[in-house]
């Protein structure tokens, strides 16, 4: 898979959700999708490109994009931590565009990191 | 040109990551970068430890300006103000 046919096919099923690509496309979400399909290929499982994968599916269950931080992230800030998805009021500018602050615990990271 | 000592934390995979080092890149400060991600191991594992000592969140870029000045993320005016 390239990152143009991951790009469709998420684009169809998250977009009626409410989860709207980035539109920087050259600058941000092609780059995305492609480290994305980086880490599937380096972990055998699509973690966020901007987190440090365990490389194990349990460990990182909730950094395997849409991440478990999306949710909650593009409500507050209208854009997920990596800034692959966001909402349609960020893409046409009307709210800041902020950095998002990791919200995964520390005692997941901790975990998944440093853990046996 | 900066002569401060400046090491970034980043991932290969991380955007935010790959535009604080082109922004670094464009202001020609000199600096030392660490990709975690592709160090496997014990060494991972202790480069994990030194970021956290200066960020808790362990995130990514972790920009560290002379040993004590620390910019979570990609953050031009944080970037500009320690190093302009």
């Amino acid at each position: 898979m390239d990152a143009k046919t991951l790009y469709e096919a998420l684009r169809k099923m998250q977009e009626p959700k409410g989860y709207f690509f980035n539109k920087d496309l050259d600058g941000m979400t092609m780059p995305l999708l492609e480290n994305l399909l980086v880490n599937k290929a380096r972990y055998g499982h699509m973690v966020c490109p901007c987190r440090l994968g365990a490389g194990s599916f349990e460990k990182d269950r909730d950094i395997v994009c849409p991440c478990a931080y999306r949710e909650a992230d593009v409500a507050e800030y209208g854009s997920c931590f990596c800034g692959l998805y966001v909402t349609q009021a960020w893409n046409e500018g009307t709210i800041p565009q902020r950095t998002v602050p990791e919200r995964r615990p520390e005692e997941k990271l901790l975990a998944a990191l440093l853990g046996d | 040109m900066s002569q401060k000592k400046v090491k970034v934390y980043a991932l290969s995979t991380c955007i935010h990551c790959k535009h604080a080092k082109k922004y670094l890149d464009d202001m020609g400060v000199a600096y030392e970068c660490v990709h975690v991600d592709e160090l496997t191991g014990d060494e991972r594992k202790a480069m994990v430890e030194e970021v956290r000592r200066f960020n808790p969140a362990t995130s990514f870029p972790t920009v560290v300006i002379d040993d004590n000045c620390v910019v979570i993320g990609f953050k031009k005016d944080e970037l500009d103000k320690y190093l302009g």
